[in-house]
């Protein structure tokens, strides 16, 4: 395959993830400023928009955090190039580019879910129609990966496609972490209260997580615990260990694919036993932020050297 | 429900009556469409009325748009599809298709020519100006074979009808044709929404065109190539990317023939191949398919400021490294400076009478024509020499006294840019309006391999329709449809 058509295909499925991942977030926002007054809420709006690494340029507009501000900025503002808008243009964009690569199915819902999302996000999102609205995202991304399950040929392009999938979504839930490590880790004075457990439910919400967590632990809820279910439960799949097992499996099935392994994968193998090896003790123990931290700039590096071994780029 | 059909309205813009491929003068259904007919009578208005709409749904959800120039960037446009067939019987496609196969064959033969000893021009039955003063003569051609001996892989002829009989060549596109995608799509779509019109009707299907494009391109690969035991050639589609007007065509074609889709930067010169980038490392390209123009094929040869191309691919063909399809310089043949002296062309190679003629031609660089065509202008259609798509062309009965005016200064500042044609009598076929049936001009592409093998016409072609009532404009840059194309079964 052509190493642009790589580049889009490992792109088209970050968006797509990335934008899945968005409308979670908003999500557990929106919920949260459901059932809390203004002062709190618009510090969960405020969260939301660093999670996204949008807070700089949300604040240079000027915005408010509300609701309806921080969504509207979120979903489609022209002027936020990262809009989730923008995130389903570019994974449209590179489906087109791809299109030989991937079957009519997964193009057609990829076409579609433009189609649909650009003319729903023409329009201010309201509070009444936002659970709407993020529905539909969260839809058509159900869609275009079960398309993807259903449809594609086991190769090095389905190979490309999830390691996008799992790339991207290791980096969403290990922002979250970031953002809310002071939520799971809180000073002494503050465990306990019922606060913690409204925001902790958020946090588990933004990665739809709740049910799954309160079904393994019967229905408690501590800080720990749900950092470690994050981090390394490699039954659920939007933890760290579960994203960086799928990608051991996808990078080893290329390696098989084309009769060697390459610098990312030593990159990888570096990575999955760390997380083996790692309990929350030792992670809380070093510091979840400086954990968290070194794992993002970890999986940016595993990302630019398949780049690189693969020939994404001249 | 049964509705009436009328034939309705003619043409305004010429004494001759027209003819339509539904209905014969006196208001009778042709044969070729009493199945059609029965079918059509047959219909549930409401439900027909709702299909043209679902069928845009179908082509937006399945991307097959093309993009405007010169409109908003990136705007998608759909191609609108009438869903009234436009058939051929198995006699008239008999006819149309030795024609074709005599037109390609001279033209296959004239290029060869041209780029060697220039016999024709020897003989006196073209004029050397043409090929010396003409941006679609390239010099870097002269002397060199192409593989196979095939200059024009791919040829779409347009062609209109007149009269019962009279089929005519209106243009022949040898270098980058387009529109075969549409044909494929067109006869989904039909099959799709109205299944049982194909058990009333036996239709020759086209289905196979992208499996025959691909073995016919791979029966053109390099001889060097060649060798290589039990290995198919690598052969890729080279498009100018997704913005392109005809990008989903491209993707079409590459992704029906499990070809690779490639961009100029995707490509390189590498070891006297042209290989294209992939995950694995590069690799070679025996066939490229291009559908750039050639003067952005290689920026050492044609374009130097241009960053467009690939930069010493031509060395590499002219080594026999690659077979570009079609080959570079194909353009002279589709001149339409050289259309005009068509009939000679397929006389002069073929030694028969061509089966298929020309629309009459003023060549406006002849002082006696260009008088001619000066004062008959508001009768007649002038086109652009080296212009395509319809842009730089005027039609005079449909014209303003002013836009006569502005068009006659162009032509008497450079005569030798343009062609005069009378305005024809072009057939008309019937579509869909929410009123029933209404005739409105059309005419036809049929598309037509060659390889060492042998000339390959697909049963069918590109139908295109004037939508606005009276039109003679097809171009789908112009407000054109398109139409399924039915060829018969004996």
């Amino acid at each position: 395959m052509l190493g642009r058509s790589a580049t889009g295909i490992f792109w088209m499925f970050r968006y797509l993830e990335r934008a899945e991942n968005t409308a979670r977030l908003l999500d557990a926002g929106f919920r949260l400023a459901l059932t809390r007054g203004d002062t709190a809420s618009s510090a969960e709006w405020r969260s939301v928009l660093i999670t996204m690494g949008l807070d700089s340029q949300f604040a240079d507009k000027g915005g408010e955090y509300t609701g309806a501000h921080v969504c509207n900025f979120i979903l489609r503002d022209k002027e936020n190039p990262d809009s989730v808008l923008a995130m389903i243009e570019g994974a449209r964009t590179n489906a087109r580019m791809v299109r030989t690569a991937i079957t009519r199915q997964v193009w057609e819902g990829t076409n579609e879910a433009w189609m649909v999302l650009k003319d729903i996000l023409a329009r201010p999102v309201r509070e009444t129609n936002l659970g709407e609205v993020l529905d539909q995202i969260r839809r058509y991304a159900t869609l275009v990966r079960g398309a993807m399950d259903g449809t594609m040929l086991r190769n090095d392009i389905f190979n490309f496609a999830r390691i996008g999938t799992f790339v991207e979504r290791a980096d969403n839930t290990a922002r979250i972490l970031d953002v809310k490590y002071h939520v799971l880790l809180p000073s002494v004075a503050w465990v306990g209260s019922s606060l913690d457990h409204v925001q902790w439910e958020t946090v588990l919400r933004s990665v739809a997580g709740e049910r799954a967590y309160r079904w393994l632990n019967a229905g408690g809820m501590d800080a720990r615990g749900i950092a470690q279910f994050l981090i390394l439960d490699g039954r659920f799949p939007r933890s760290l260990a579960f994203c960086y097992e799928k990608l051991r499996s996808n990078m080893g099935s290329l390696a098989r694919e084309y009769g060697g392994e390459t610098h990312a994968h030593e990159l990888l193998r570096d990575a999955v036993s760390g997380l083996h090896q790692a309990s929350i003790e030792q992670i809380v123990d070093v510091g979840l932020h400086e954990f968290v931290v070194d794992f993002i700039a970890s999986n940016m590096r595993i990302a630019k050297a398949i780049a690189q071994d693969y020939r994404f780029y001249e | 429900m049964v509705q009436t059909i009328a034939k309705r309205g003619s043409m305004p813009t010429t004494d001759k009556p027209t003819y339509d491929e539904m209905f014969d003068d006196a208001g009778a259904v042709r044969a070729a469409y009493a199945g059609y007919n029965a079918w059509y009578g047959a219909q549930d208005h409401g439900w027909l009325r709702k299909q043209p709409r679902e069928a845009e749904r179908v082509f937006r959800r399945t991307g097959i748009t093309f993009n405007v120039y010169g409109q908003g960037d990136g705007e998608e446009r759909l191609i609108p599809f009438d869903m009234v067939p436009r058939i051929i019987t198995a006699i008239e496609w008999r006819k149309l298709s030795r024609g074709i196969e005599q037109r390609v064959r001279a033209l296959n033969a004239f290029l060869h020519d041209v780029y060697h000893r220039q016999e024709i021009v020897r003989a006196g039955k073209l004029p050397e100006r043409l090929l010396r003063v003409n941006d679609a003569y390239l010099p870097e051609m002269a002397g060199f074979v192409p593989p196979g001996g095939v200059y024009t892989h791919i040829v779409g002829v347009d062609l209109v009808r007149t009269g019962p009989d009279e089929f005519m060549v209106l243009e022949d596109n040898a270098r980058t044709p387009s529109g075969v995608s549409y044909m494929l799509e067109n006869r989904e779509t039909m099959m799709a929404m109205c299944p049982e019109l194909f058990t009333r009707a036996r239709v020759r299907p086209v289905g196979d065109y992208p499996r025959r494009l691909a073995s016919s391109l791979a029966a053109c690969a390099p001889p060097a190539t060649q060798l290589r035991q039990g290995e198919r050639p690598t052969v890729a589609v080279l498009t100018p990317g997704i913005y392109n007007s005809a990008y989903f065509e491209h993707a079409f074609l590459a992704d029906q023939m499990g070809a690779e889709l490639v961009e100029a930067s995707d490509l390189r010169v590498d070891n006297g191949r042209v290989a294209m980038r992939t995950t694995r490392g590069w690799k070679a390209i025996d066939v490229l398919y291009r559908r750039v123009d050639d003067e952005y094929l290689d920026p050492l040869t044609f374009n130097p400021p241009s960053m467009l191309g690939v930069p010493g691919i031509m060395d590499v063909y002219r080594a026999g490294g690659i077979t570009i399809a079609n080959a570079p310089g194909t353009g002279i043949a589709d001149d339409k400076a050289i259309y005009s002296f068509m009939p000679d062309i397929v006389e002069f190679y073929t030694g028969e009478k061509p089966i298929l003629q020309n629309v009459p031609s003023w060549r406006c660089s002849e002082p006696d024509s260009l008088k001619y065509v000066l004062e008959h202008l508001p009768e007649l259609v002038v086109k652009e020499v080296h212009g395509s798509g319809g842009y730089g062309m005027l039609i005079g009965p449909t014209s303003s006294k002013k836009e006569i005016a502005a068009f006659e200064a162009k032509l008497r500042a450079k005569p030798e840019n343009y062609i005069a044609q009378p305005t024809l009598a072009l057939s008309t076929c019937p579509i869909f309006t929410k009123s029933g049936l209404a005739p409105r001009h059309v005419d036809l592409r049929p598309f037509v391999l060659v390889s060492p093998n042998g000339i390959d016409i697909t049963p069918g072609g590109l139908t295109r329709v004037a939508l606005k009532k009276g039109s003679l404009v097809v171009n789908s840059s112009q407000g054109g449809g398109t139409k399924d194309t039915w060829v018969l079964e004996d």
